[in-house]
């Protein structure tokens, strides 16, 4: 890094605390887990959850408190586009539940549709039914567990999901054991034989170019969603990636529920790619090499 | 020259075990998980082991001390460690199938690969402290500095390991490096201990 580049940054850290500070956030919940500091806060009309002191910097899940339904993040709408690919899910897999937005909308979209849901933080499964609505019905089931743990384990009992939503990573801390060829292999175990992944990826380090060619060395192509430089989802499906028309027509047939939480085809399907925008030589990551936490310091 | 060299194998060793209980983390994740608790586990048996190790190391140092067997105790150590390479898999995937319970498991499995190689290993700081220590006035100070060389090591191990080794290598080839470098300090230490021909430095 140039000196002049470390003189941006250190202003750009400078101003960001600065901001943070000043920037009136009420907090209404602290809580230290076995694993990180859960702070809920509201700002702005929204309710979020956060990992972190800082407020802001690494907001995991935000709700709308005037309009609860309606998704906040960029990213939980990407991972939505999951459904382009197969608009029928009957039995779905979330790894990560945060706030629990993601399975809430599902199981209002697919009121038969049976969704389990892994969590290795006891804590954040209930900051998610206290703060943000995460009322399970029972056709979900949350189990609190290590992702990769539970991944072998169903994977032995031969476990199939329709949909399977890897949601693990916040941007401090990445469990390193669920980014690897390994881990996507025994997923992809998991999948129906026209099942779908959607996972959320880090998109602002050199992480970007390993997480790119570790899915594709498992996934084979796969659907980048990306906006500016923030997250990226990858959409993977077995048995190869549906034709444009075919996205198209599942589009529309989910438009309905979809603008009910707040977007629609015309925002989501531009954003499907295929258009490989990483370096085809970064190293996979593998059980042997996975210093994702080391690689993933941010590129200036 | 000799002396020397007891340093250099204790700051070894303690560079050597807590690298290996770092990849020891890494090694179970896949099975067991990152949770605390396979950290708790993976720290309570080299715990164990080295308290174990110490004992042993005590004992051993009673009877005919000698800068040979010193090398031997790394040269064992090391080649304790070659099964972590070898079976690794195997035996996480046997303790997998029969044992449900994460907690257990990463148990259980870090004590099968780790225990033994952590033993040894916790064996050359008291047998090093045997071979330095002339008369009781100076025994403190030569504890003193071996405790030095032993933890100074084992902080380098730390932070080389966790920082810059897992960002270049695989996981079996630091554990290689790690055998290797044992293996050629224990050798060198042999060689010389014989030159010498002095079993025991204080007499």
């Amino acid at each position: 890094m140039r000196p002049i580049h470390r003189l941006k940054t250190l202003f750009a850290l400078v101003v960001s605390l600065v901001t943070t500070s000043s920037a009136a956030a009420n907090v209404i919940h602290t809580e230290k887990s076995l694993y990180r500091n859960i702070l809920i806060y509201e700002e702005g009309g929204q309710r979020c959850m956060s990992f972190s002191r800082r407020e802001q910097s690494t907001r995991q899940t935000c709700k709308s408190l005037s309009d609860p339904d309606e998704f906040v993040f960029t990213y939980t709408k990407m991972m939505m586009g999951a459904l382009y690919l197969n608009p029928d899910p009957h039995r779905v897999l979330i790894i990560g539940l945060g706030g629990g937005v993601l399975p809430t909308a599902l199981a209002a979209i697919y009121p038969d549709a049976a969704i389990d849901i892994v969590e290795i933080d006891p804590a954040v499964v209930r900051v998610a039914k206290q703060f943000f609505g995460f009322n399970p019905s029972a056709k979900i089931r949350v189990i609190e567990e290590d992702g990769r743990v539970f991944a072998k384990r169903a994977g032995q009992a031969d476990g199939r999901y329709d949909l399977i939503m890897l949601d693990a990573f916040d941007h401090q801390y990445i469990p390193e054991h669920l980014l690897t060829q390994e881990f996507l292999l025994e997923i992809k175990k998991l999948l129906t034989t026209d099942g779908v992944l959607a996972a959320n990826t880090f998109s602002t380090s050199q992480l970007y170019d390993h997480e790119s060619t570790t899915y594709q060395s498992v996934f084979g192509d796969f659907y980048n969603l990306r906006v500016q430089w923030k997250n990226r989802i990858i959409l993977a499906k077995l048995g190869g990636l549906p034709a444009r028309e075919a996205l198209e027509t599942h589009a529309a047939a989910l438009e309905s529920k979809l603008q009910a939480l707040g977007f629609g085809r015309d925002w989501l399907l531009p954003l499907f790619s295929t258009k490989p925008d990483w370096k085809a030589d970064a190293r996979v990551l593998t059980d042997q090499y996975s210093p994702s936490n080391l690689l993933n310091t941010p590129v200036f | 020259m000799q002396r020397f060299l007891i340093f250099l194998i204790a700051g070894w060793s303690g560079f050597f075990v807590m690298a290996i209980e770092l990849l020891s983390g890494r090694i179970l994740a896949p099975d067991f998980g990152n949770s605390i608790y396979v950290w708790g586990g993976v720290i309570t048996v080299f715990m164990l082991a080295l308290s174990v190790g110490y004992l042993l190391g005590g004992r051993w140092s009673l009877r005919d001390p000698s800068l040979r067997r010193l090398a031997l105790l790394l040269v064992i150590s090391a080649a304790a460690t070659i099964p972590v390479i070898l079976l690794g898999d195997a035996v996480l995937a046997a303790v997998f199938d029969r044992i449900d319970d994460p907690r257990y498991g990463s148990l259980l499995a870090a004590t099968l690969l780790f225990f033994a190689p952590t033993v040894i290993a916790g064996m050359v700081s008291p047998y090093a402290v045997r071979l330095l220590v002339r008369d009781s006035r100076t025994s403190g100070h030569f504890a003193g500095l071996l405790y030095f060389f032993s933890t100074f090591g084992s902080a380098a191990g730390t932070i080389l390991t966790s920082f810059y080794l897992v960002l270049y290598f695989e996981i079996n080839q630091i554990l290689t490096g790690l055998i290797g470098v044992s293996l050629a300090l224990g050798l060198l230490a042999t060689v010389i201990g014989h030159r010498e021909n002095a079993p025991d430095p204080s007499s």
